[in-house]
């Protein structure tokens, strides 16, 4: 009897819109009708809007069919989407969909195509062809691809990753550690979320390739708590990895050694700052660390650490594989190479776009995501979390570059882009701001500890109608301590959503206007 | 007093966590897992075999928002209160909830059902408004599919 192959994804937003369900309902559907079905649970292509998004293997391709729901499956049954005919839900060869063929995959190279825990599918796409040629190289040939390839911090720093490494490989030591910055607490941001829940192996590989270049045989992923899914897929990975001579001592043959452990976090958006992490990660409450010594110099357990954004670590192979000159020629300026940008909040197409650096906003949110789920204007964005500042529509066409961001006082951050239509009160963000800042400070440092508070009291009287014009300057001033008195960047970039706020729609705090 | 099986457990963990390197983080998850969370009178004990002061302990769980010193209910429901839910609607969400459960955040029902706490961010940001029941997340939630949580934790 044929079998048919079926792919429907496990990752965890498909799940929380109830892929589980309609794997259950195919499954006994199949068997009413006796058709035999091969069900690959691969992860989501990122197209959150057409989740579940079924796919079918036919000789054309992988034919997709979405948004699925269990309602919808006898249906497809009886048009026989197995074989990948017509059906109302049908959106063609899913290569072909718009959406993915405007992409430019790199680092999401396997998301979504393959089975995440098959070690087999990973190495028929590419996987481990990085290692396989950093084994080759000694270690400062490792970093300069690195260098060379212009790669930055994907947490959101976007600091040069090959000078962070340079850095640590200089550093004399008898013990480093290759720390994974898995704490992905900004809101809009999924990125790290989908690489270690859809392609584990890739971080696994980049980790294992980061300990090669510096010396370290130790990795620790600090993973946020609310990722109960992630944990449990790159546990799996892990063991596959140690299993098959990835991982552990003699990596395939040669004489390296390296261990790689999950580590579980425990709630802090402040742990996401690297140092606070390593205080996490030692077993103590998450105070930021003074800055020197940097972490590079003297990280966890006092020694030199490489502290990696999940994205970072994930784009390591391609550039070992494909080499940095083919990473370096995507991207626009200082911005080299692409980013997984994440589509978020109020727009119609939400999802996963990998794309060179210099696209737009405005196509972002228009030609990818439709504008905005409630069919009114799209407001304002925030991009790159919590602490990024808020756009109005006016500056739509800034392309999205870490440079060009930073000249009008923005963030490309992580690549979380959160869209708000016309209805949102801009002064009732800006409070959360300062809000969220008191929750989640770590406490250390007087303007982010005592500063927080005092935002939120100040915004309440503006918008009261009390001294307005004292307390806008008494707001400025705060801004101002805050952004050059704290000790790390909770603090230090909170100021930034909120005086955006102020400044782009002053008629939300009760302001006639405002000085810009 | 703390029941004599759960100091039992209490040690166990101990005992096979405390030499491990940066071992509290992993000692408490592995005791807040296992009873549901830390009691206090467990400080004692933890801070003698890892060498640390009662204070320290009690200042490491009460730092990260995970970590609880008094029983949940039966489930935990988490709202998530960031930006990409709130341009989604969340806070109909979080209001309709605590009216319907009749309590507040950090609260748990009369009946001891259902735990209700805040979140900042499930990583679901795409499928906005987004609440997680104890280790599943949900997306796109609106008053019915609150209503269908609540009745499912409810029995």
């Amino acid at each position: 009897m044929t079998s048919y192959k079926i792919y429907i994804p496990r990752d965890s937003s498909a799940l929380s819109l109830g892929a589980e369900k309609v794997l259950k309902t195919i499954e006994s559907e199949a068997l009413k009708r006796g058709i035999k079905l091969e069900i690959i649970r691969n992860g989501s292509r990122g197209l959150f809007w057409l989740e579940t998004m079924v796919e079918v293997e036919t000789p054309k391709g992988r034919v997709a069919y979405g948004p699925v729901n269990p309602a919808d499956v006898s249906s497809l049954f009886d048009k026989e989407f197995f074989l990948g005919k017509k059906h109302p839900l049908s959106l063609g060869i899913t290569e072909e969909i718009q959406w993915l063929k405007n992409q430019e995959r790199l680092t999401y190279a396997r998301v979504g195509i393959t089975d995440p825990v098959s070690l087999e599918d990973y190495e028929s796409h590419d996987g481990f062809k990085g290692l396989r040629k950093a084994l080759d190289l000694k270690s400062q040939a490792i970093v300069d691809e690195v260098t060379e390839s212009g790669l930055r911090g994907r947490g959101g720093a976007a600091f040069p990753t090959g000078i962070k490494w340079q850095t640590v490989l200089n550093a004399p030591s008898d013990k480093k550690y290759i720390v994974c910055n898995a704490d992905e607490g900004d809101s809009g941001t999924f990125s790290d979320r989908m690489i270690m829940e859809n392609d584990p192996f890739v971080l696994i590989e980049g980790m294992i390739i980061a300990g090669l270049a510096v010396g370290a045989d130790q990795g620790y992923i600090y993973l946020r708590s609310e990722y109960p899914h992630a944990q449990a897929i790159l546990n799996e990975a892990i063991e596959i990895a140690e299993n098959n001579g990835f991982l552990g001592k003699n990596i395939l043959g040669s004489q390296f050694t390296f261990n790689l452990e999950v580590t579980r976090a425990a709630g802090a958006y402040i742990c996401g700052e690297e140092t606070s992490l390593l205080e996490s990660l030692e077993g103590k409450r998450g105070l930021v660390r003074y800055k020197p010594p940097l972490p590079a110099i003297e990280g966890l357990y006092g020694k030199p650490t490489v502290v990696n954004n999940v994205i970072s670590l994930a784009t390591i192979p391609i550039i070992l594989d494909k080499g940095a000159k083919f990473y370096a020629d995507f991207g626009m300026g200082r911005s080299k190479g692409t980013l997984p940008i994440q589509l978020a909040g109020n727009l119609k197409q939400t999802g996963l776009i990998e794309k060179a650096f210099g696209i737009t906003l405005r196509e972002l949110l228009y030609d990818f995501g439709g504008g905005s789920a409630t069919g009114k204007n799209i407001k304002a964005v925030q991009v790159g979390g919590p602490l990024g500042a808020f756009l109005p529509e006016h500056q739509f066409d800034t392309p999205l570059d870490y440079e060009k961001f930073s000249e009008i006082n923005a963030v490309v951050g992580h690549g979380g882009i959160v869209a708000f239509d016309d209805t949102i009160d801009m002064s009732k963000l800006a409070r959360y701001s300062f809000e969220f800042c008191a929750i989640e400070s770590c406490g250390k440092c007087t303007p982010c500890r005592i500063g927080s508070t005092r935002g939120m009291e100040v915004i309440d009287k503006i918008k009261d109608g009390v001294d307005q014009e004292k307390n806008v300057e008494v707001l400025r001033d705060l801004g101002e301590t805050m952004v050059h008195g704290s000790l790390c960047a909770m603090g230090g970039m909170t100021p930034f959503p909120v005086i955006s706020a102020l400044n782009f729609f002053p008629k939300d705090f009760g302001l006639e206007k405002t000085e810009t | 007093m703390l029941a004599e099986n759960k100091i039992e457990k209490i040690e166990q963990h101990l005992n096979l966590l405390k030499d491990k390197p940066g071992a509290l983080l992993p000692l408490m998850h592995a005791i807040q897992d296992d009873l549901g969370y830390i009691p206090e009178e467990s400080y004692g004990p933890i801070s003698k075999a890892l060498r640390l002061s009662v204070a320290e302990v009690h200042g490491f769980v009460t730092f990260y928002h995970h970590f609880r010193t008094k029983p949940a209910g039966k489930h935990i429901l988490q709202i998530c209160r960031a930006e990409s839910c709130q341009s989604m609607g969340s806070e109909n969400i979080e209001s309709y909830c605590k009216e319907k459960l009749g309590i507040d955040y950090h609260e748990t029902t009369k009946d001891q059902s259902i735990t209700l706490e805040p979140v900042y961010c499930l990583g679901n940001c795409a499928c906005s408004p987004a609440v997680m029941i104890d280790d599943e997340v949900v997306g796109r939630v609106d008053k019915e599919k609150i209503d269908e949580l609540i009745e499912e934790a409810k029995k």
